[in-house]
C-alpha cells in the first residue's frame, strides 16, 4: 500500500469509528484488508480503495473500517473478571433490588460473541437472589459480520478449546458436525445489536454493568474520551465498568472508582449530566 | 499436592502411539517446564506409572494394546494412581465419549488437532501451570 492509501484508510477509520491506526504498521493494515478486497470482488486493496474513494461507497467504506476494528477474543478471556462478575458484582447489584427487575449487562465491542456468552455462562451459576431479579445481556459490536457469527452461536473446535473448560463445553454447547453451537438456552439469554461506540448510543438506555475490554485502548485519545463519557452516562449510578485486566485508560477521571483487576465502579457521588 | 521429583521438576507422561505426535507434544510440554517421558500405549504407560507416578499425563485415546480410557481406569486402581492430573488429547470429539472420559477422572480434554495455545490453555485449566 502507498502512503496516500494508508492515510485514506487511517483517516476513514478515525472518522468512522474513532480508531487509532498505526500508519507504520503497513503489513498489519494489509493483512486486515486483503480478505475484504477479495470478498468484495476486487483484484487488490488498491482497486477497492479507489472504488471506495471515488464512488463514495458507504457499504464498502464500512467494510474497511470494520475489518480494522476487529480484535481478538476468546471464551472467558481474563477469567478472574468473570468470576468476580458472578460472585461480587451480580450479588451486590441484586441486593435490595426488586425481584423481576432485570440487571442489564452490556458487552460493548463483543466481536464474535465469546464475551457475552461467557457472561451468560456465569449467570447460569449465579446466586438465587440474582436469578430472582433476572439478567439481560446485550452483545454489541461495530462489525456486522462478527455479530452474525455471534448470533449463530457456532464456533470451531479451535475456538472452543481456548480458555473454555471442557465441562463448560459439555454443558453449554451442542456438537454440530465439525462445529460447536451454544445451547438454545444460553443463546436466548443474549440480545445483539450493532453499536458504534464512536457515535451516540443513548437509545440503548442504562446498564448496571458494561464490559468494554480491549476496545478503548485501540481508539484515538479524543475519541476515547468521548466514548468514555457516553459509557459513563449509559451506566447506572453504582454500576460497573469492566475494562481489560491489563488495560490502563488515563481519561477515566473521578467518575469511576477502580476496584482492582480492571473493574471500575461508577462513583455514586458524582453525577454525570445526561 | 502433586508428587514431585527429587529436584522439584514436575514430570509429564506423554502417551500416544504416534511418534510424531509425541515429539510435538514433548516440545510444548517441555516449554511449560515439565520433564517429559513417553509411552506408546496404555501398557507401557502403566509400567512407567508403577515405577514413578508422573504429575501430569497427556493421554491419547485410541492406541493398540491398551487404549487411553482403559489405562485411566486401571491407573486409578493403582497405589498413588489418583495423583496424576490426566488430560486427554485425542481425535475423539463425540460428547458422549468426552463425558465418559471425564467420568473416569480426566481433568481436561483436548480434541486433536492441537497447538501450543490449546495445550497451554488446557494445562492452565487443569491447574498444572
Amino acid at each position: 500500500m502507498k502512503p496516500d492509501e494508508i492515510n485514506f484508510v487511517a483517516d476513514m477509520a478515525r472518522a468512522g469509528a474513532g480508531l487509532r491506526i498505526d500508519r507504520e504498521k503497513v503489513y498489519l493494515i494489509e493483512s486486515r484488508l486483503t480478505p475484504v478486497a477479495r470478498r468484495e470482488g476486487f483484484g487488490s486493496i488498491r482497486e477497492m480503495l479507489l472504488a471506495a474513494r471515488h464512488k463514495r461507497d458507504e457499504t464498502l467504506m464500512w467494510a474497511v473500517v470494520e475489518a480494522l476494528a476487529a480484535g481478538e477474543t476468546w471464551f472467558l478471556r481474563d477469567r478472574p473478571q468473570f468470576d468476580r462478575f458472578r460472585d461480587e458484582i451480580l450479588p451486590a447489584l441484586a441486593r435490595g433490588r426488586p425481584a423481576g427487575q432485570a440487571i442489564r449487562v452490556w458487552s460493548a465491542g463483543c466481536g464474535s460473541g465469546q464475551e457475552p456468552y461467557s457472561l451468560a455462562f456465569m449467570v447460569e451459576d449465579a446466586a438465587a437472589a440474582v436469578l430472582a431479579c433476572g439478567v439481560d445481556i446485550l452483545g454489541s459490536d461495530i462489525c456486522e459480520r462478527a455479530l452474525e457469527k455471534a448470533q449463530s452461536g457456532l464456533y470451531s473446535q479451535v475456538e472452543v478449546q481456548r480458555g473454555l473448560p471442557i465441562r463448560m463445553l459439555m454443558r453449554h454447547f451442542e456438537k454440530q458436525e465439525d462445529l460447536w453451537r451454544i445451547s438454545p438456552r444460553v443463546r436466548a439469554m443474549v440480545c445483539w445489536r450493532r453499536v458504534n461506540l464512536h457515535a451516540d448510543f443513548r437509545a440503548l438506555g442504562r446498564f448496571e454493568v458494561i464490559f468494554c475490554r480491549q476496545v478503548l485502548s485501540v481508539m484515538d485519545p479524543d475519541a476515547r474520551t468521548g466514548a468514555l463519557e457516553r459509557l459513563s452516562q449509559a451506566l447506572a449510578p453504582g454500576g460497573y465498568l469492566v475494562l481489560g485486566a491489563d488495560e490502563t485508560i488515563d481519561a477515566l477521571g473521578e467518575a469511576f472508582i477502580a476496584v482492582g483487576g480492571g473493574l471500575h465502579q461508577r462513583n455514586p457521588a458524582i453525577s454525570v449530566a445526561a | 499436592m502433586p508428587l514431585r521429583g527429587t529436584d522439584g521438576v514436575r514430570t509429564c507422561l506423554v502417551v500416544d502411539d504416534s511418534r510424531v505426535i509425541r515429539k510435538v507434544a514433548r516440545r510444548i510440554v517441555e516449554d511449560m517446564g515439565f520433564e517429559v517421558v513417553e509411552a506408546g500405549d496404555g501398557v507401557e504407560a502403566l509400567v512407567w506409572c508403577r515405577g514413578v507416578m508422573p504429575d501430569a499425563i497427556l493421554l491419547d485415546w485410541n492406541m493398540p494394546s491398551m487404549d487411553g480410557l482403559e489405562f485411566l481406569k486401571q491407573l486409578r486402581q493403582e497405589r498413588g494412581g489418583d495423583q496424576p492430573v490426566v488430560v486427554f488429547c485425542t481425535v475423539e470429539s463425540d460428547p458422549a465419549r468426552i463425558g465418559e472420559a471425564l467420568a473416569c477422572g480426566a481433568a481436561e480434554y483436548i480434541m486433536k488437532p492441537f497447538d501450543s495455545d490449546i495445550l497451554h490453555s488446557k494445562f492452565a485449566l487443569a491447574d498444572l501451570l
